[in-house]
């Protein structure tokens, strides 16, 4: 089923306590959160626009800008960071011509970091889309965003 | 699932779990948590399905359990009843392992694990020193079960705790009991669990709440995730046993968004025992009505705050307040609150179980029982370690964990996330509680505990720590806010070649002010990574700021990558991979890295194979 | 009522359990001072300035003054040392954000600092919240708020676009404490920059003079349920009427 204002409300009720889920649920579907369906949630949930501008804004999983195609995910944990994932962020940035956050300009790769997977003994990780690449090199990089292109 | 009406109908109900169950019969378990799913376990349990019914094989059993903890080592495959562990499967082992050991019984040596100092082969997971020196009261079980399945929770004896805290305990013993039983919070603080619930079951109220804290945000923590993955049933019978003991109705599981596993088994566990009579009406067939709802988080470290965690439940940002009023008095919409993260959760089933004076019988008088640490970083035996109480760091980092690899020396271990500290070598044989671990300028946290080596330099682990507080801080209050941004800005100037002695002062005058005059714990903990590398590495920062030097070799502005004339064969490797064509040379001859072209990203110094590439 | 003897700098003061340590302080005359804090406002504690130290049960630490509801006998202190050095860093801090305003100014002088030993990174909002929480709790407007979160927060409308539920009311104007939001009138408009509102002016169906903001009148015809031609005259002329 098509995620909607309306199939929200449907699936949570007009409860503006769900709001956060309601977002998680939106930008899964629509990978971003358009801003027509913000103002849509925030009539039918009579709260400000502006509360969910902010949620929007303050929590590390919405968008308001649409992600590219492939999300690629460089885990900078601790333990990848002692690994060496500086610069695995580093050579992604160069291979990708774009800032951690961004995506390219064909909308393809998205680049982002993420505090920590959990999966601290593959470290250094990345992780395109849901698929997991552990003990990266810089080296490995290059290749990387080729399956993907 | 149908629904289990009574004590006695539960009772008899876990005696066919456990009579389906024969103890000679083979069961292969796959461990399927994150860290070996990315290791590709996925289609090894798939390929193992496949070859069973291949090999005609029907009374063999699959089960594709939670994480054993061993993740360096994945994907982990342990043949029952023997325990036999082979690790680092891979799909093309398969038919061999259901040939030989399953039909035929006999061990494929090249699949054991060997022990990295002496290169011995281990054939059984309970004689791996990994294992062996563990104390697995909590984690154990997820090696053994299906987390999907509350039959197999029930057959080691779940939701007895339970039925025995309904039955023969009121509240008021629960409470009593875990006070005694003298557990402390693994999330971080150690406040005393017992005494938090009392507090909450002495305010009057109809209607109270219990809440268990999945944010696990701490980087280079995940033992939190990986219960909830291989053991949700454990973390919703403690929450049953809290809710009981207190007298709450409902309850919340609060979880990380990047935690997709946890929240889908979890939500399994829920529903099927809500089906069983566990959750809802009328528990068991007794007057106590309980049930749990999950709550993803949109991805804030701050949410592990509690009262921004509250916020966030109730649908605002997650923002702390401030914490006058308890939460045993006002906490999740105004009303009595108790809060308590995964593993502490976890622990309550087991002392309800086992009775205090068991518990207590584990661990130091101060802090009782085991805890849960992911050891991570450059150690060799990646993984989750359980532990009792009071062993020594040392114990950890190289019995259990095996020590540094590459044969590289030991600098510091770092515990209790961002909040924490660096510990270093002289330290290490300092019992492991929560009140030692303060003792040195560091905390337990939730149990992170990243192993650092002489490659690793502080001053940018300071900063790492600092960069991570400075995007998680919410930016409420000013000495947060600033204060952390101004930390990053000196530590970044340091790590560049551009510190001065007086940016030390200037560090450790706004230190106090960050820990003193900031709202929540994510503030008043914030300098501590930095104060503790003051303390134990001070030579380090003065060598960034008087010599322009990096010890580690890490800071990219005060290091460059030399070719050793004398060690370089000239295979041209380095100058394949440089992306800059820095790096260059004749084949056969002894290359050369072209300073000003470098980057220093260090993939010549990957790539050789000869220790050519020297970091100056 | 129940009354809870408490000291603030040693003297011994009666206050209503539930008051913050401020407002005890505030009536006993002991200035604190305050960047976030507005009597109309719900407590904040964003500033951090109004540190004081407490004494409670024993434990001695430092707490923000205008969150901090007396339950219970404490020992409050104003200006000690300790309150003046982190009073003083919490200035050091703010001053290198906005090293323009008079009233940050004349604070930082009077804890003995003239500049910051920080980098200057110039934003003449300070981020105390005050606008955003007169807007929401005063106002009902809901026009501008908190976006992001860290050294990112800032306070904007949705989207940092024009703050279309912005009434002109300049609330948040007459409470920012280091005039980093300025209202002004251009012709028949007014303008909020800081929140790239520009409002057109109604104007009176008596005089002719352009006299409150058209978008603001509606609002408050609405809000309070009044007849349409409620606001068809500005002030002078109703009085005269009158």
């Amino acid at each position: 089923m098509e995620t909607t204002v309306q199939s929200l409300i449907a699936k949570y009720g007009a409860d503006p306590a769900q709001i956060i889920a309601m977002l998680q649920d939106l930008q899964s579907a629509k990978r971003y959160l358009p801003v027509e369906d913000l103002r849509a949630l925030a009539e039918s949930l009579a709260i400000p626009l502006a509360r969910i501008y902010r949620i929007a804004t303050f929590f590390k999983a919405f968008s308001l800008e649409p992600k590219g195609e492939h999300i690629i995910n460089v885990c900078m944990g601790t333990a990848c960071h002692v690994r060496g994932a500086g610069r695995i962020l580093d050579e992604l940035k160069r291979q990708l011509g774009v800032e951690q956050g961004c995506t390219t300009d064909d909308q393809h790769f998205s680049l982002e970091t993420v505090n920590c997977l959990g999966a601290c003994a593959l470290g250094p990780v990345v992780v395109v889309d849901q698929e997991y690449h552990g003990d990266m090199q810089a080296g490995q990089v290059k290749k990387l965003v080729e399956q993907y292109r | 699932m149908k629904k289990i009406a009574s004590f006695q109908e539960l009772e008899a109900y876990c005696q066919e779990c456990v009579a389906a169950r024969d103890p000679q019969r083979t069961v292969i378990t796959i461990c399927a948590g994150t860290g070996c799913q990315a290791h590709g376990c996925t289609n090894v349990v798939a390929a193992a399905q496949q070859e069973l019914e291949k090999q005609g094989l029907v009374d063999v059993e699959l089960k594709a359990t939670g994480c054993h903890g061993f993740c360096e080592q994945g994907p982990l495959m342990v043949i029952h009843p023997q325990g036999v562990l082979y690790h680092k499967v891979k799909v093309d082992d398969v038919p061999e392992v259901i040939a030989k050991t399953v039909k035929g019984g006999e061990v494929i040596d090249a699949l054991l694990y060997a022990l990295p100092s002496t290169k011995e082969k281990i054939a059984l997971e309970q004689d791996v020193p990994f294992y062996k020196l563990q104390k697995r009261i909590i984690f154990g079980s997820n090696g053994l079960i299906d987390p999907t399945s509350i039959d197999d929770y029930l057959a080691i004896g779940g939701y007895r705790a339970l039925a025995k805290a309904l039955a023969d305990m009121t509240p008021g013993g629960v409470v009593e009991e875990v006070k005694k039983a003298g557990l402390r919070g693994r999330g971080g603080g150690g406040f005393p669990t017992g005494r938090k619930w009392e507090s909450t079951l002495n305010v009057a109220g109809e209607t109270k709440y219990v809440i268990c804290n999945a944010d696990e945000g701490d980087p280079g923590a995940y033992m939190d995730r990986s219960l909830l993955e291989g053991n949700p049933h454990s973390v919703i019978e403690g929450m049953l046993l809290g809710a009981y003991a207190v007298g709450a109705t409902e309850g919340y599981v609060y979880v990380r968004h990047e935690y997709p596993l946890a929240v889908a088994n979890l939500t399994i566990a829920i529903d099927v025992a809500r089906q069983a009579g566990l959750l809802g009406e009328r528990i068991l067939g007794s007057n106590f009505s309980f049930d749990i709802k999950i709550s993803r988080g949109g991805g804030a470290f701050v949410c592990g705050e509690s009262s921004a965690l509250i916020a966030s439940i109730e649908g605002q940002v997650g923002e702390p307040r401030a914490k006058h009023i308890h939460m045993a008095e006002s906490g999740l919409w105004g009303k009595p609150t108790v809060l308590n993260n995964v593993e502490t959760w976890a622990n309550v089933p087991v002392i309800i179980a086992k009775g205090a004076d068991w518990f207590r019988s584990i661990g130091t008088e101060g802090s009782p029982g085991t805890k849960i640490f992911s050891l991570v970083g450059k150690v060799n035996n990646t993984g989750l370690v359980e532990v009792p109480m009071g062993i020594s760091l040392r114990k950890i980092i190289f019995d259990i964990g095996g020590g540094i690899p590459g044969g590289r020396a030991f600098k510091a271990v770092q515990t209790g996330g961002p909040s924490g500290g660096c510990i270093p070598e002289e330290h290490l044989d300092l019992p492991v509680d929560f009140d030692e671990l303060s003792k040195v300028g560091s905390m337990m946290g939730s149990g992170g505990m990243i192993v650092m080596d002489d490659r690793t330099c502080m001053v940018d682990v300071a900063k790492y720590f600092v960069n991570f507080l400075k995007g998680e801080s919410c930016g409420k209050c000013t000495t947060c806010r600033e204060g952390i941004a101004r930390m990053y800005e000196i530590l970044d100037k340091i790590t560049r070649g551009e510190g001065e002695l007086t940016d030390l002062e200037l560090l450790e005058e706004l230190a106090p002010v960050i820990q003193e005059g900031s709202m929540c714990g994510l503030g008043k903990t914030a300098p501590n990574p930095v104060l503790s590398t003051l303390r134990y590495f001070r030579a380090e920062y003065l060598a960034h700021i008087n010599d322009k030097k990096c010890p580690a070799g890490v800071c990219k502005e005060l290091i460059r990558f030399e070719i050793d004339p004398e060690a370089c064969t000239g295979c041209h490797k380095c100058a394949r991979v440089c992306p800059v064509e820095a790096a260059h040379g004749k084949k056969k001859e002894a290359h050369e890295i072209d300073q000003e072209k470098c980057i220093k990203c260090g993939m010549c110094y990957e790539a050789c194979k000869f220790d050519a590439v020297k970091i100056i | 009522m129940m009354m809870i003897e408490i000291t603030i700098n040693g003297k011994k003061v009666q206050v209503e359990k539930g008051t913050t340590i401020l407002e005890a302080a505030t009536a006993n005359r002991v200035r604190i001072p305050t960047l976030c804090h507005h009597e109309l406002l719900e407590p904040y504690g964003a500033c951090r300035l109004c540190l004081v130290e407490v004494v409670k049960n024993g434990w001695r630490s430092l707490a923000t003054s205008c969150n901090y509801p007396i339950t219970g006998p404490i020992e409050v202190e104003t200006d000690t040392e300790k309150v003046r050095s982190a009073r003083r860093m919490v200035l050091e801090l703010l001053l290198s954000r906005c090293d323009t305003s008079p009233r940050l100014n004349q604070l930082a002088a009077e804890y003995g600092l003239t500049e910051s030993r920080f980098s200057l990174n110039y934003d003449d909002c300070i981020l105390c919240g005050q606008c955003e929480r007169v807007c929401r709790e005063v106002v009902g407007a809901n026009a501008i708020t908190f976006a992001n979160r860290g050294v990112e927060r800032v306070v904007v409308p949705p989207f940092g676009e024009e703050a279309e539920f912005c009434i002109g009311c300049g609330a948040c104007v007459y409470v920012c404490p280091t005039n980093a939001i300025r209202i002004q009138e251009d012709g028949d408009e007014k303008i909020i920059d800081r929140w790239s509102r520009v409002l057109k002016l109604r104007a009176c169906s008596e005089c002719g003079v352009e006299f409150a903001p058209d978008f603001q009148l509606r609002y408050l015809q609405q809000k309070y349920d009044l007849a349409a031609d409620f606001f068809d005259l500005c002030r002078d002329c109703r009085a005269m009427q009158k």
